[in-house]
């Protein structure tokens, strides 16, 4: 790890001061950016901890029905929160089938959005990797790619974002709110993460300095609550990344789709909302034939990046699987699995 | 650049002098203060070996900057046994055979007693396989573990319950 000087402002004014000088990264719990520097993919100058900030530790329910949730507010703190499993059940969901118990005790809200990608090449020194050394290539093209992107990557990167919270968030118009330099602003999490083009460095729309400080759920979320899932497909029971994974919501009125959500985790660079797919649903009776339709078209553009023409079919399948699945509706108690693919019964193991 | 911490570790005030912001929970603990029961696994967040309680919650201590910390209650293995008695956790792992080896041991039995205190595991045995999946152990002790955590559980519902009558 790199030498640092370490930084701990009082409030978000001087944090937003603090980080305006170049080289600087903010620090939340560390359990993303710590991991970074020990293995040197990240080599700040000026660590400003975060930690202390007041305010932003708090879920507040706003008179609308929306949620405004503290950037700082932890991930198993979220995930637990009574109401918010009730209101937003696939965000819970999410949370749940990410990491393990302890990260999930201390990585933040705003950390797992800003989190970066787990491309081996990105983590690898020795490897060429244009977003960590801006046009030193990408090995990944060459290289071991089964897990890398489906959708909207380049010849410069192919690199996925690794946040399961992030894909339901942005299936229900989740909005971040920033603090920075020149003040405040919002920017719709769909918009938060960048696609790569030829500057996969640029990784997210936050200006230099900027902090997240909350994010809101609208009120027009909640309407999804009894139709809301999120499925997840890894290559161990738990306590692993997504290969592809579905966050989906409906809202049914005697059996015809009134409104659809639909966004795929671990194919892209962002998590990835399929509006098209979304509005092919509307008006349509819930069925089999309509959620392949939907699913076809949300993996259209898909084409693989190397070793993984394997993803576009496993991500069809679980759209498919995770619309099913809503139909059938929200379960009444978090499944002891979240978000597997494995049918669970409580009681029962689903290792034999 | 020197900084100095607070911390209470296992019950005991201390103030802690770091020469070096870089130093995480774990380094602190095992080279500074000479608490080895935290072992060192991967160090990256994935084994789950350094398992500790940091204001009573579960955590990585290998991820956490110590700095970060200032004013925490960190209880580590060394802190669970009254005396010659073991804690419930502790006895319940020599029980049921938790452990070949013992180097991931520390981690699994804190990460036990925080996901007993976080109560979301109920009696359900994949509901503690998955709470505990933070807790790699190559000897592949896991049934014996998932058993020790459901016993330690009982017994301490039980001890809670006869505390309150």
């Amino acid at each position: 790890m790199n030498r640092f000087d370490y930084i701990r402002p009082a409030s978000v004014p001087e944090a937003v001061a603090a980080a305006a000088v170049p080289g600087s990264a903010y620090l939340a719990a560390g359990t993303n950016l710590v991991d970074l520097m020990k293995g040197g993919a990240a080599r700040p100058e000026r660590v400003i901890d975060i930690t202390r900030l007041p305010g932003l530790d708090r879920i507040e329910w706003l008179a609308d029905g929306g949620v405004r949730i503290g950037a700082l507010v932890r991930n198993s703190d979220l995930a637990y929160d009574e109401r918010l499993s009730r209101t937003f059940p696939s965000v819970a969901e999410a949370l749940l089938s990410g990491a393990s118990a302890q990260l999930r005790n201390a990585a933040t809200v705003g950390g797992n959005l800003m989190q970066r990608t787990r491309c081996a090449y990105f983590h690898d020194l020795a490897g060429a990797c244009n977003r960590r050394v801006p046009g030193s290539g990408c090995d990944a093209l060459e290289g071991e790619n089964r897990l890398h992107a489906v959708l909207g990557w380049s010849e410069h990167c192919i690199a996925t974002h690794p946040s399961d919270f992030c894909v339901p968030l942005v299936a229900l118009d989740a909005v971040v709110e920033v603090e920075g330099p020149h003040g405040g602003r919002e920017i719709a999490l769909d918009t938060l993460h960048m696609l790569p083009g030829s500057t996969p460095e640029q990784e997210t729309a936050l200006m230099p300095g900027e902090l997240i400080v909350a994010i809101r759920l609208p009120a027009e979320a909640a309407a999804f609550s009894r139709n809301a899932r999120y499925l997840k497909l890894r290559e161990r029971t738990s306590y692993a990344f997504a290969v592809v994974s579905a966050a989906t919501a409906l809202e049914i009125e005697d059996g015809v789709i009134r409104a659809a959500r639909i966004a795929l985790g671990g194919v892209a660079a962002k998590p990835w909302r399929a509006r098209d797919a979304e509005a092919l649903l509307v008006d349509r009776t819930a069925s089999p034939e309509a959620f392949a339709m939907a699913a076809n078209l949300a993996l259209a553009e898909a084409r693989p990046s190397g070793d993984n023409a394997f993803k576009i079919e496993l991500a069809r399948r679980i759209v498919v699987r995770a619309l099913s699945l809503a139909l059938e509706g929200t379960p009444e108690f978090m499944p002891a699995l979240p978000a597997s693919p494995f049918s669970t019964i409580t009681g029962a193991n689903h290792v034999a | 650049m020197s900084l100095s911490i607070g911390l209470t570790i296992n019950g005991q005030p201390r103030t802690v002098t770091l020469d070096d912001p870089r130093v995480t929970l774990l380094d602190l603990l095992r080279e500074r203060l000479d608490l080895t029961g935290t072992k060192k696994g991967c160090d990256r967040g994935q084994c789950g070996a350094c398992t500790v309680l940091v204001d009573g919650r579960r955590v990585n201590s290998c991820l956490a900057l110590a700095a970060s910390l200032d004013g925490a209650e960190v209880s580590t293995i060394e802190g669970l046994a009254e005396g010659e008695t073991l804690h419930p956790v502790q006895a319940a792992f020599i029980e049921h055979d938790g452990f070949q080896c013992g180097y991931c041991t520390p981690g699994q039995i804190m990460s036990a007693v925080g996901l007993i205190a976080e109560g979301h595991a109920g009696a359900d045995p994949e509901r503690i396989q998955e709470l505990m999946s933070g807790n790699i152990c190559r000897c592949g002790a896991y049934q014996g573990i998932t058993e020790a955590v459901l016993e330690a559980q009982k017994i301490l519902a039980e001890r809670n319950r006869r505390a309150a009558a």
